[in-house]
């Protein structure tokens, strides 16, 4: 599904991705690991094409298309879900219009007639259900007022709303209480299926216990240096990063 | 009465010495302005003698004026002589089929969903008489009339209202009120005129566009509304397609008199061709509005959404007169390439228990200057007046420029008078943001802006509303690389 090869980012002028390789296939979960600073967060935001970032080497490959040759909106369309380490606010712009928009955009991508009103809210209703979001929070402007843990039960809600084929969390259990990162893995976890995988992008082993990855890969200094199952999240937990640095000789 | 029959015959005997030009299709005088192309003017119209009178003194009065230099413009020198101030509507078309009228034109039009027919009568090709709205026109007339109301055009109501005319003309807005004004009190060419009779709720929302002879009122628009004791009207001015228009000045006058209870809601969505992307060309747009609450506890309602014009200047404003009188201003003013926006209101508070609400929203792109300006007077017998202003700016890259002058006069102690303002930026953040759910940058743009807009549009009537929304979208339309 995703393939990515030698890819080099920069951000302000900085290197900051030096050669990252990863393969990601469907049904797979991910989990990209790494002390802060290491490149996590622009591995993120260089997939999903944000232009703050600059590829300078290396190449992505997203179900057998260029990634990188298109723009940001057309990535979404392409299936590619960014869930925000700090969503914005958007004011005076209604979550319903916002989904409704984002929704129909992707149907006529996929030469689909828009849903009409009754369906979209319809559909609203089932998802709002399965990720557990509270009624009154799509009735607000986009992240308007929402508190942490509310921006990212609504960041699941929306992935729900648009079902990507690759979903990236980037720090989605920052900042959460136990319950919502309770309610955040569940919904994550009900939207999994064979043909999609996720790529989970944390500092921290906790959501692990929640979502169990396939793969965890340390990212450290704009590379991935270490790959293994899901239990290098416990060894990490158990010795910290430092260990990585210390097998690396520094 | 002699004396004026002599007049009147003396000013038509001289008419073609000063060139005039009649034909079939067009009657315009020669260009420039004297006080015998006023005098023209009015016999033209044959209009009675007060008219005439007013007309001069605004004439003599605009002579020992000044343009006005305070606003926050840069307004290129307007010659006065090159303008012809006297055209008859024209009922010639300029195109034979919409082939011919400019492509860009047309892409604009398909994008608000205007129908055919309609683009056709905007853009000035040829319609053939289409039956349903000729019956819409007609029935419409017919339950206005069942109710006294009266709607039809300026020149009409001095023929058949003169009375009312003579009572009402120049109460909002003095003659001399200003160098525009004044002009505009001079040559006036054509306008609406409005009169809802005394407890007479106006059972529909009346439009110039359903107006008969509506087309090319032409640069020197005069409107005067009159609500009588506990009347109600919603009144929208304009068109939410873009009118391109040849004359580049432009100076309206507008007023609105609301007697005891009753109560005026007047919606503009203004959209005259702003100049092309490097700022050459469009209108100058120096319009004078304002409305009197006159009669107690009356209320009068402005609203609106400006995105057209090279020049606007523009403070549609209340004096509140009558005690528990209410006044509202809402307005979205949209600046893109060079486009130059000077705009607000006056809230002019006598009356006790006076209140108004002042809702601006400016929205800079380009290389645009918008500029809210704004006065609120509260006199000493305007006793526990409220005024609410807030004034919010948004800009869109950082080539624009926006500006907030508001003044605050309050001179007694019992008002409250609050005023807020917020600036800020589109986000290239919350783009991105919209962009990841796969919203492109423009629809992103627009989205937000009328995000940001949406507490005036939804005081726009629902129709009227929905074409703001696309208007407000289109003319930010390449403001964001």
């Amino acid at each position: 599904m995703l393939v990515i090869k030698d890819l080099y980012a920069k951000v302000e002028g900085k290197d900051i991705l030096k050669g990252i390789n990863l393969t990601v296939n469907a049904g797979e979960i991910h989990a990209i690991m790494g002390p802060n600073g290491s490149g996590k967060s622009t591995l993120a935001n260089v997939l999903v094409g944000n232009t703050n970032f600059e590829v300078t080497h290396g190449s992505v490959t997203f179900n057998g298309k260029d990634l990188l040759a298109m723009s940001a909106d057309v990535r979404a369309k392409e299936g590619l879900f960014l869930s925000f380490q700090y969503p914005v606010e958007i004011p005076g712009v209604s979550m319903v219009n916002f989904l409704k928009t984002a929704v129909n955009e992707h149907r006529k991508y996929r030469d689909q007639p828009p849903l009409s009103a009754g369906d979209f809210l319809k559909l609203m209703r089932e998802k709002k259900a399965m990720v557990q979001i509270d009624s009154q929070l799509t009735n607000r402007s986009v992240n308007e007022g929402f508190s942490g843990g509310e921006k990212k039960k609504n960041e699941i809600f929306q992935m729900a709303m648009l079902e990507p084929t690759l979903a990236i969390l980037d720090e989605t259990d920052s900042g959460l209480d136990i319950d919502a990162l309770r309610i955040v893995s569940n919904g994550v976890n009900l939207l999994k299926t064979p043909n999609n995988a996720t790529i989970l992008v944390t500092h921290y082993q906790r959501l692990l216990d929640y979502i169990v990855p396939d793969f965890i890969h340390v990212l450290y200094e704009g590379r991935i240096v270490k790959s293994a199952g899901k239990e290098l999240a416990l060894e990490l937990e158990e010795k910290g990063y430092d260990w990585i640095k210390k097998e690396l000789g520094e | 009465m002699e004396d004026q029959n002599k007049l009147l015959h003396e000013v038509t005997q001289r008419d073609y010495r000063f060139g005039f030009v009649t034909d079939i299709a067009t009657d315009t005088i020669v260009k420039g302005l004297s006080e015998e192309v006023v005098r023209i003017i009015s016999a033209k119209k044959e209009e009675p003698e007060f008219m005439l009178e007013f007309r001069l003194k605004a004439y003599r009065r605009w002579l020992t004026m000044k343009m006005p230099e305070w606003a926050q413009l840069k307004i290129p020198e307007i010659d006065y002589q090159e303008i012809i101030f006297y055209a008859a509507p024209k009922e010639q078309a300029k195109y034979e089929s919409l082939n011919e009228v400019d492509p860009e034109l047309l892409r604009t039009f398909e994008k608000l969903g205007i129908p055919l027919e309609e683009q056709k009568m905007l853009s000035g090709v040829a319609v053939d008489a289409v039956i349903d709205s000729v019956s819409v026109k007609t029935t419409f007339k017919e339950t206005l009339a069942e109710r006294g109301i009266i709607f039809c055009s300026f020149s009409e109501a001095v023929k058949h209202h003169p009375d009312l005319i003579q009572k009402y003309l120049g109460m909002s807005v003095p003659y001399n009120d200003n160098y525009f004004a004044a002009l505009n009190s001079a040559v006036f060419s054509d306008g609406s005129f409005v009169y809802i009779p005394k407890g007479t709720r106006c059972p529909m929302e009346l439009s110039t566009y359903f107006r008969i002879n509506a087309k090319n009122t032409g640069q020197f628009e005069r409107t005067l509304i009159i609500a009588d004791d506990d009347s109600y009207v919603s009144y929208l001015e304009g068109c939410t397609a873009p009118m391109r228009d040849e004359n580049q000045l432009h100076a309206a006058v507008v007023e609105i008199i609301a007697l005891d209870r009753a109560e005026v809601k007047y919606s503009t969505v203004q959209n005259w061709y702003p100049g092309d992307k490097n700022g050459k060309g469009g209108i100058f747009n120096f319009v004078t509005k304002r409305g009197i609450c006159k009669g107690v506890s009356s209320k009068i309602l402005w609203n609106q959404v400006e995105t057209g014009s090279a020049i606007t200047w523009k403070y549609p404003s209340c004096i509140l007169m009558g005690d528990n009188s209410v006044a509202e201003f809402n307005s979205v003013a949209l600046t893109n390439n060079f486009q130059q926006a000077d705009t607000g209101t006056k809230m002019i508070h006598i009356g006790k228990n006076t209140k108004s609400t002042i809702v601006s929203k400016g929205i800079s792109a380009g290389h645009s200057s918008n500029s809210y300006r704004g006065l609120v007077r509260v006199s000493p017998k305007a006793e526990n007046s409220r005024n609410y202003s807030q004034c919010d700016s948004l800009l869109l890259g950082d080539t624009c420029g926006a500006h907030t002058f508001p003044y605050i006069e309050v001179a007694n102690s019992s008002s409250v008078v609050e005023h807020e303002a917020t600036t800020s930026k589109i986000g290239e953040d919350q783009i991105f943001y919209c962009n990841q759910r796969g919203i492109s940058t423009e629809d992103a743009i627009g989205m937000i802006v009328n995000g940001y807009a949406r507490e005036v549009i939804n005081k726009l009537p629902m129709e009227f509303a929905v074409e703001a929304q696309k208007l407000l979208q289109i003319s930010l339309e390449g403001s964001v690389g």
